[in-house]
């Protein structure tokens, strides 16, 4: 076991990745000898030079249609998304083209591009730079949606995305880039090695967490807000109330069976993201477990969430967005039935 | 029809003028060389086939069996010419108007009408024919040829030192398609990269009902000086001139010199699509102007006072481009619609949760009718 931040954590991942097969390339804005905006991809271009690691021209669906293309021909290329906000340009690259490809060529060509997004708020950005936009892209049939939380998944999960067959779009929290914790190297090397490891490590990639066992109330929760979610089990357990905390991990596919046998067991669900709630993933998650566990549950599922406003100005952020106070009063609200 | 702009024919390679007399390009010329009488007569098969298939198509869309169509009328030497200078292992990634240049990449013509029968969006498998699927994005693949064309450049198929195993790539795509974001960007991205990809712009002077002049204010192929690409604009009526300028846009990409914009300058002399209606737009006398600069009739006049169109050839190619229709007509018609289930299969290539729930679900919900009538 290493000790890794998550930025750190994922910088490993791609370097075993590129490593482990010439054909991972990474494409991106400021990505080369600056290393990123968030330098993770530090050292890298250093490494392993400028064919591998692309400083791109300034231009996102540029990037990622020529990332479709080089795909295409067998390469896999892992895009950067320099922020959140500046993922439409290539909304139409990643709807139309990414995500239909395989199915419009009836499985003859598969696109294995991964596109990394930093992304969510929390860390006083400027305007376009805090967004949670996962949910648009959730909606569109082809791609996966992932969001690790830890720097254990941040490393075992850029690996499995940069090895799955299938586009997927990797949800970094940035304002958890710098928090810690131990991280096992060896596992996720041993998965990719052995037979299958592609369609093995696309299963794992696809299924949930459950971050912390309890009883009373499931809070679920992924990418920035897993912490969160951990803060208020914490708080709660001493005031009596149990908390179970799923850690997503993954949007699409949902692992609604984890979800779900967590509902059935509490019976109360809130659902923490930083997206705004309305038409979020907090509805889509409100809506199976209504489907699937309805008889069980004690109290309707609850969203906290952010706001049917634009992300506001950093002076306003930590009331937009959800924090430790807006939990809690969810799971009084869950609570009292 | 002194059009100016980005209408007008200054500048046009042209080889082969609207009656029919060769000419000569101080520089292009030699890039048409190679073309023997056989040569000649294959793009005139290609190009009659193209048009025979396309106006067949046009009817069955009228009688019902399509829900589209659209028609490359008049744009036949353009693709005839520019196909015919692809060879392996270049790639070509069509619009959605290229019949004639799949043709020349030997697809089954009447393959291509299932798309337009809904019955999938993508009938050939791209790695077969090295002609990507249909786009209807307008511009989205101009940056997929782009990418495409960065990676044969890696795999060491560009200025190998070997002229005869380079390779590029070939995008085809509209005057209403240089608007598009991505058509800018994929210059962009190819010139930086020094992309052995050619594009190939058809000016068919209408995206649609618009005129060109909604596009730009200068020729098409000016659009490549401001990225410095070279930019060629050519006569795309003349199959002669768009091969000899394909011919030598891919010997120049393939050799590591870079990505090349060609503005082949034709008239779509059909409507945009059969739900089109060009009488609303355009008049009579610019459809008898580019009626007379019909690409097919100049090669034919060519041909004929050549005396390298024999009758019997011309019996022959009649009876194949009849033969086409024919089997065409009789193949849509027994094409089975898909079965239900396979809206499910390949919207990913390893299992998706969500789409086997929902598969099962539906799979589940059909056999209730049938268990309900049991």
């Amino acid at each position: 076991m290493t000790t890794m931040t998550l930025a750190g954590a994922i910088n490993a991942g791609l370097r075993a990745a590129m490593e482990r097969d010439s054909k991972v390339l990474l494409m991106g804005e400021d990505i080369g000898p600056l290393g990123g905006v968030f330098r993770v991809t530090d050292g890298l271009w250093k490494d392993f030079g400028g064919e591998r690691v692309m400083d791109t021209p300034l231009a996102e669906s540029g990037i990622v249609g020529t990332a479709i293309g080089m795909s295409m021909r067998g390469y896999r290329p892992v895009v950067e998304i320099q922020f959140d906000g500046f993922i439409f340009p290539a909304f139409d690259q990643i709807t139309t083209s990414l995500a239909k490809m395989h199915y419009r060529s009836r499985g003859a060509i598969t696109l294995p591009v991964v596109i990394r997004v930093p992304f969510a708020g929390g860390i006083g950005a400027v305007e376009h730079h805090s967004e949670s936009p996962e949910a648009l892209f959730a909606h569109t049939a082809g791609l996966r949606i992932v969001s690790p939380a830890t720097p254990q998944d941040g490393f075992d999960m850029i690996q499995q995305a940069i090895a799955s067959p299938d586009p997927v779009m990797f949800f970094e929290p940035k304002a958890r880039y710098w928090d810690k914790g131990e991280v096992d190297t060896d596992r996720v090397a041993a998965q990719l090695s052995s037979e299958g490891g592609a369609s093995s490590a696309t299963d794992e990639m696809a299924h949930a967490r459950v971050a912390r066992e309890g009883s009373d109330v499931t809070i679920v929760a992924y990418g920035p807000t897993v912490r969160l979610a951990l803060q208020a089990a914490a708080l709660l357990d001493g005031e009596g109330a149990s908390v179970e905390v799923i850690d997503l991990r993954t949007i699409s596919p949902l692992d609604t069976e984890t979800v779900v046998r967590s509902a059935r067991k509490t019976g109360r669900v809130i659902v923490v993201h930083e997206a705004p709630s309305a038409f979020g993933t907090g509805a889509e998650i409100a809506s199976r477990v209504t489907e699937e566990a309805f008889f069980h549950l004690h109290a309707p599922v609850l969203r906290v969430g952010g706001f049917h406003a634009p992300y506001p100005g950093s002076k306003l952020e930590h009331d937009y967005l959800p924090n430790l106070d807006r939990v809690l009063d969810a799971v009084d609200r869950v609570l009292m039935h | 029809m002194s059009a100016t702009g980005p209408l007008s024919d200054e500048g046009l390679i042209r080889l082969l003028d609207r009656t029919g007399a060769r000419l000569e390009d101080p520089f292009f010329s030699q890039y048409a060389k190679d073309l023997t009488d056989d040569d000649l007569r294959r793009f005139w098969r290609e190009m009659t086939l193209t048009r025979a298939f396309d106006n067949e198509a046009t009817s069955l869309q009228r009688q019902g069996e399509l829900g589209l169509w659209v028609p490359a009328l008049g744009q036949e030497a353009a693709q005839i010419g520019s196909g015919n200078a692809v060879r392996k292992p270049d790639f070509v990634f069509p619009s959605y108007r290229e019949h004639g240049v799949a043709l020349t990449r030997g697809i089954d013509l009447p393959v291509i009408l299932k798309m337009f029968r809904g019955i999938e969006h993508g009938s050939w498998v791209p790695s077969e024919h090295s002609f990507h699927l249909y786009t209807l994005v307008i511009g989205a693949h101009t940056l997929h040829a782009t990418g495409y064309a960065m990676a044969m450049d890696r795999d060491g198929l560009v200025a190998s030192g070997k002229p005869e195993n380079d390779g590029a790539v070939i995008c085809y795509f509209g005057d209403g398609a240089t608007s598009q974001g991505d058509v800018n960007e994929a210059l962009i991205f190819a010139a930086v990269n020094n992309a052995p990809v050619v594009f190939f712009c058809q000016n068919n002077q209408f995206a649609i009902s618009e005129p060109t002049t909604r596009q730009s204010r200068v020729p098409l192929a000016d659009r490549g000086k401001g990225v410095g690409i070279p930019s060629v604009r050519v006569d795309g009526n003349d199959v002669i001139a768009s091969y000899a300028v394909s011919n030598w846009a891919l010997q120049y990409a393939r050799s590591g010199a870079g990505p090349v914009l060609v503005e082949a300058f034709t008239y779509r002399m059909g409507a945009h699509t059969t739900s089109d209606d060009p009488t609303r737009y355009r008049t009579r006398a610019d459809e008898a102007y580019w009626a007379e600069r019909d690409p097919i009739a100049r090669l034919t006049t060519y041909m004929e006072n050549a005396g390298i169109l024999p009758d019997e050839y011309r019996e022959e190619v009649a009876q194949e481009a009849k033969g086409l229709g024919r089997r065409t007509r009789e193949l849509v018609k027994t094409w089975p619609a898909p079965s239900k289930t396979e809206m499910f299969e390949h919207v990913y290539a390893e299992p998706h949760a969500t789409v086997d729930a929902e598969r099962a679900w539906f799979e589940r919900y059909e056999r209730s009718f049938l268990e309900a009538h049991s």
